[in-house]
């Protein structure tokens, strides 16, 4: 039986230490609404959404209130949308339409972002590709609950160099589109190299054409968690270190376990997977940066940072692997600049930089996260980024993602207020030395070699 | 059986336990262990209670036994015993 030490030990996670199940997502496979018209298309896709995602948020809060753990996000996945309509959309502004349904059915069911405004363009675009990615500025700029993503390369495949050119525009179009709200646009607007079908975060879930027809994925986290309990092992060596990671990840992997077996079975939804991800939020005492901290270094971005935070992966994936019978999505830390205080706080000091950035994305989930760069940043050169970030998820099978936020009016210094979640974020410099010539080309990049791993 | 663990922390006074045991009694919860401290005048309790019998949602227990809390100036939770299990027992 549960002894007193225990309980407390959870209860004190749970209440003092941030510990929540950061979303449950449903995800939805919308293949079976393709229409050639239009209008039906959007009628079917609205009914199989509300209908499977009805009881969605009154079954994860009736969750959160029996056993105790908070519930931070009810969210929906659907099919990436680029594959619906391939014969219905004969324009940018027919895709438009499919997003302010979806935007509508998130309503409806009372979720606060639904998934898969997106298209999956690693090798190449189809026209409804395209068209889709043309469609996103502003698709994101009339909605506010529609989250989108486009694939751009992958390990198999190589990087699309077109989409990626494309992307900077379509980037920087959503922050002009979005000017008004310091380019908020942009937050809900994930480039990926070898994207997951099943992640569960937002903003670049989406339902991969490989899963069922509904699924319940959930993403734990819990960074402050990890925090207390290496505070308690201050000086030791790299072995205790290690362990204590590893514990602590397993305890909160089995409570993410525990709500997803939970939610599947009262919704009668199969239950997919468990993302281990590390998620931090702006709010105190829930922060990937003050884990790195307690690890050593006195600010994410100081020498040594890379190595503490592929440590600090690796160790939650070690002990996350054991508490869940199916692990998959992101799983492993997020580093997002806006959303969590201690890489603001490293920001601001000057210890972290967007190059750091990019070399800490070779050794963790996931990339290039909510960072806010100057709104005169010309589309090629955030191209050029996205094209870097790319290259490090293609050549070392690895997911990575770009969430830039070009914000209109801002220079660097200047601070820019999300709100909620997605938190404030300094501005950071672009190196300004151009590669507007690369991105001119056109193509793509080939695979990378699969053998000769010496 | 559903077995729920129920904590209750606060400043200590006259009645805590009596006024949960009855709530628990007038719901038809059966408490099947007890244990309770007192340290620096902050009383601590845990109990492991059978609920079965109760004929609400569990997540109303929840909410009651949160504003008895509330009235007495105690922090009550009543949790389902498997987040407990699921966390501390492989």
């Amino acid at each position: 039986m549960i002894n007193f030490t225990e309980a407390t030990e959870t209860i004190r996670m749970i209440t003092q230490e941030n510990l929540d199940v950061r979303t449950i997502t449903m995800g939805i496979s919308l293949l079976d609404c393709i229409d050639s018209d239009l209008g039906a298309m959007k009628e079917k896709i609205y009914g199989k959404i509300t209908g499977k995602a009805r009881d969605l948020v009154r079954t994860g809060e009736e969750i959160s209130r029996e056993y105790g753990i908070p519930i931070v996000n009810k969210r929906i996945s659907v099919t990436p949308a680029a594959l619906l309509g391939g014969s219905a959309c004969r324009e940018p502004g027919d895709y438009v339409e499919i997003a302010l349904t979806l935007e509508r059915a998130a309503q409806e069911v009372g979720v606060n972002f639904i998934g898969g405004f997106s298209a999956l363009v690693s090798k190449g675009m189809t026209k409804s590709d395209e068209m889709l990615i043309r469609a996103i500025p502003e698709a994101l700029a009339r909605t506010e609950r529609v989250c989108s993503s486009v694939n751009v390369g992958s390990t198999r495949c190589g990087i699309d160099m077109d989409a990626v050119r494309l992307m900077g525009e379509i980037i920087l179009e959503t922050a002009h589109r979005t000017a008004d709200r310091d380019s908020l646009g942009c937050a809900k607007l994930v480039v990926f190299c070898n994207a997951p079908d099943d992640n569960p975060f937002m903003a670049g879930a989406f339902h991969g054409v490989t899963e069922g027809d509904a699924v319940i994925n959930v993403g734990v986290s819990g960074p402050g968690v990890v925090k207390t309990a290496l505070e308690q092992v201050r000086g030791e060596g790299f072995e205790v270190l290690c362990e204590t990671i590893k514990k602590t990840a397993f305890k909160v992997t089995r409570v993410g376990q525990l709500v997803a077996q939970e939610a599947s079975r009262r919704l009668g939804v199969p239950f997919g997977i468990i993302d281990l991800s590390l998620a931090p939020t702006p709010a105190v005492g829930d922060s990937v940066a003050d884990i790195l901290t307690e690890i050593g270094v006195e600010h994410p971005g100081a020498p040594g940072t890379t190595a503490a935070l592929a440590l600090l992966n690796d160790q939650v994936k070690k002990g996350g692997v054991m508490a869940s019978s199916y692990v998959g999505g992101l799983s492993g830390a997020f580093i997002p600049v806006s959303e969590d205080q201690g890489m603001i706080g490293a920001v601001e000091a000057g210890a972290l930089t967007l190059e750091k950035l990019e070399a800490m994305t070779c050794v963790c989930s996931v990339g290039l996260d909510m960072i806010a760069i100057p709104g005169d940043t010309p589309a090629s050169t955030i191209s050029g980024i996205i094209a870097d970030e790319m290259a490090i998820g293609m050549v070392n099978q690895k997911t990575t993602a770009a969430r830039l936020i070009p914000v209109i009016g801002k220079k660097v210094g200047d601070t820019v207020e999300f709100g909620g979640l997605l938190g404030h974020a300094p501005v950071m410099p672009v190196n300004g030395f151009s590669c507007a010539d690369l991105i001119a080309r056109k193509g793509r990049i080939p695979a990378p070699i699969h053998s000769f791993k010496n | 059986m559903k077995k729920t663990i129920i904590t209750v922390v606060g400043k200590d006074t006259v009645g805590i336990i009596a006024k949960v045991c009855t709530f628990l009694a007038d719901n038809g919860i059966n408490i099947l262990d007890i244990s309770q401290t007192i340290v620096g005048g902050y009383f601590n309790m845990m109990m492991v209670t059978d609920a079965t019998a109760y004929p609400h949602p569990a997540a109303q227990l929840a909410d009651e036994m949160e504003a008895l809390g509330k009235e007495m100036g105690l922090s009550i939770r009543c949790m389902h015993e498997d987040i407990f299990n699921s966390m501390h027992r492989v």
